[in-house]
């Protein structure tokens, strides 16, 4: 599993001191957190933690009051979301992923669309890359002429998931990517995770399932009241110990890194 | 990833019938009916006066002006906003208009009345006041985050008054000849114009459906059996044909002809006759359609505008600017208002106070009408010229029976409501 800190070379992403707050209550409080290439880091925290928010930040659909952005490296200007785009940080969220009006090409090319020589959308060849990638992640997914709303929640998932995969992203942002699933759609969801993270992508996973999260990350950091409790190595701390970051805010004594 | 979520997914479609094997929006199937059957009650009722060639090119020469603007409104409605300013809109660029060839231009400029640079002028001025005042709207709605709604109620009162400021509440007219050209019954085609448009619409559509098949094939997709192909043609080029045949079956009326002869200094010729063809103001009306239904169907802002009245939040995660949309989107509606600006006033052939009265609500009810969903993101932009040409007809046979203008208005009332029922009905059915 997770390899030492210190041998990996470059982070993929270094986000430090990372601030922002809404009418004056700080929903991050100077929060510094790190991914590595083919590792997948679990944010955890109740609701209000902040967790959602710093994500926010790095995918550039919320400014930040404060705080730097390194991707490989090298300090990133991320603003919005094609910046973080440019920089193949890519993010499923659960609920806001789709405009359920567009079929499932149309979705996944949103915001870079194929055009012809005339600058006109080009509807076939997005539609034959989506049935490319389709056949990789879903090859059951036939529907290609529906919109989105017609779809179930697995396939839906699968589109916002081959949105990221299209684009090679390298950093892959999932915002409770199982919520809405069923126990066999979220068990093709983690295969889908450990393939993404074999081929060196880096992933943040915020999830509620604590269960999941020691199942499917090398590391886990924890937030409270927009601050960090603490990032531990998941093979060293029990659940127990995660809870306890999460309810008390208290640091285990081993496993920290 | 397996798929193990058939049980979730709506009943598929195992039922191929002939309208699922040549791939008909039923949508458009159904608003074809509704019109066939208003059509064919009124000329019974009328004693076979409402199917005549006069009165089709009459009802398509009134159909324009809300048409055109139905088509903005369908992106306005797309994106979860509404217009209601659209015919005091209209009633401003007719201000401004009329003002310029009647007072800016012979009076400040010194150009004489009848110059051909009147008419291009006093449009591009329209054009322009047109879509000035829309993306006003629109950056008011999108970066001030005032409710389009609000924007645009409060634009209707505006500019209702600044069209009265403009003209101190009196009639303005006559407009300039060139400029009449585009009102309908003093421009159109003519017999030969007519059919060589028809001939070019045909090769159009024919190139249009061998290209789109071609790219299916191209990257194996499915396509339909060719017998479906060829009936599509053939109905599609028999509605073209129809229609300006029709057009063409309409003849101007000998009195007319012999006082343009007249006022040429020639004598008319025994025996001859002459035919209207597609007015102007219908060509106009066919190119704003196709160019909103490429604009919608097969460009990026398309794809944005029906993505934002899916889902804003997802469009914005995907990192285009609704603000910026929002402007566009409005621009186009004050464009399209200018448009029909120029058409409303040239078939009145001078400009009043009260043109464009109470079209927001017309307009709003033809897209409606039409399909366009107000929850947004669903909408066609045949739809709602269909919706404004169903609503018109309404309107014209009850005029032609004799039925009273407030019991009209009573009558295009329900059907609008019930249109929208029968809509969410069929929703529901085919569940998109």
């Amino acid at each position: 599993m997770a390899l030492d800190t210190e041998s990996r070379g470059t982070p993929l992403v270094e986000m430090r001191n990372m601030r922002k707050s809404f009418g004056g209550i700080d929903a991050v409080d100077g929060v510094t957190l790190d991914l590595y290439p083919g590792e997948v880091v679990g944010v955890l925290g109740h609701n209000g933690a902040g967790k959602s928010v710093l994500m926010k930040m790095l995918s550039g659909a919320l400014s930040r009051d404060e705080g730097e952005i390194y991707v490989n490296g090298e300090l990133a200007n991320i603003n919005n979301p094609r910046d973080a785009r440019h920089y193949r940080i890519e993010t499923i969220y659960q609920y806001l992923a789709l405009a359920d009006n567009l079929d499932a090409a149309s979705n996944l090319f949103l915001g870079r669309e194929l055009v012809t020589s005339t600058g006109l959308v080009d509807d076939a060849q997005m539609e034959a890359e989506t049935r490319k990638i389709m056949a990789r992640l879903n090859p059951n997914f036939q529907r290609f002429h529906t919109p989105v709303k017609g779809l179930s929640g697995g396939q839906r998932q699968s589109v916002a998931i081959s949105r990221a995969v299209y684009f090679n992203a390298n950093i892959l942002i999932m915002d409770e990517p199982t919520a809405a699933l069923g126990v066999e759609e979220t068990r093709m969801v983690a295969n889908l995770i450990e393939e993404l993270k074999s081929q060196g992508l880096g992933i943040f996973l915020i999830d509620h399932d604590i269960h999941a999260v020691m199942q499917l990350c090398d590391r886990a950091s924890v937030m409270k009241n927009g601050k960090l409790v603490g990032t531990v190595k998941v093979d060293e701390v029990t659940e127990d110990d995660i809870l306890g970051m999460i309810i008390l805010g208290k640091t285990p004594e081993k496993g920290t890194v | 990833m397996a798929d193990s979520t058939d049980t979730r997914q709506l009943p598929k479609h195992v039922r191929r019938n002939i309208i699922d094997t040549m791939e008909i929006d039923t949508r458009l199937l159904g608003m074809i009916g509704a019109f066939i059957v208003i059509c064919v009650v009124f000329d019974v009722w009328t004693g076979g006066r409402f199917l005549t060639p006069r009165n089709i090119f009459n009802l398509t020469i009134q159909t324009v002006s809300v048409a055109i603007m139905a088509t903005g409104m369908v992106f306005v409605i797309v994106t979860r906003h509404i217009d209601l300013s659209v015919g005091a809109l209209l009633a401003t660029c007719s201000a401004f208009m009329a003002m310029t060839q009647t007072a800016v231009l012979p009076q400040w400029f010194g150009i004489e009345l009848g110059s051909p640079i009147i008419a291009p002028v006093a449009i591009i001025v329209g054009l322009i006041v047109g879509v000035a005042i829309g993306a006003f709207h629109g950056w008011l709605i999108g970066y001030l985050t005032i409710p389009a709604f609000i924007v645009t109620l409060g634009g209707l009162f505006v500019w209702r008054n600044v069209a009265w400021h403009l003209s101190r509440g009196q009639t303005i007219g006559p407009l300039d000849g060139n400029f009449l050209v585009l009102g309908g019954i003093e421009g159109t085609l003519g017999a030969t114009a007519s059919w060589i448009l028809a001939l070019i619409a045909c090769a159009f559509t024919i190139m249009l459906m061998i290209n789109a098949r071609r790219a299916k094939l191209r990257h194996e997709f499915p396509v339909k059996p060719i017998w479906a192909e060829v009936v599509i043609g053939a109905i599609a080029i028999a509605a073209i044909v129809g229609f300006v045949w029709i057009l063409n079956s309409y003849e101007v009326p000998g009195g007319r002809l012999a006082r343009d002869f007249r006022a040429r200094g020639e004598t008319m010729p025994e025996g001859y006759s002459e035919v209207y063809g597609v007015p102007y103001s219908v060509l106009l009306l066919i190119i704003i359609a196709i160019a909103m239904t490429v604009l919608a169907q097969r460009t990026r802002l398309g794809r944005y505008i029906f993505a934002t009245g899916g889902n804003p939040e997802a469009t914005e995660l995907a990192g285009i600017n609704i603000r910026f949309l929002t402007v566009k989107v409005f621009a186009i509606m004050g464009l399209l208002c200018a448009l029909s600006a120029v058409v409303a006033s040239a078939r009145l052939t001078f400009h009043t106070n009260d043109i464009g009265t109470l079209d927001e609500l017309r307009v709003i009810a033809a897209a409606v009408i039409g399909g366009t969903a107000l929850s947004g993101g669903i909408g066609t932009i045949y739809g709602a010229i269909l919706g404004a040409l169903i609503m018109q007809s309404l309107q014209s046979g009850m005029a032609m029976v004799g039925v009273e203008a407030p019991y009209q208005n009573i009558v295009v009332g329900i059907v609008l409501v019930l249109a929208v029922y029968v809509d969410i009905l069929y929703r529901k059915r085919t569940g998109d």
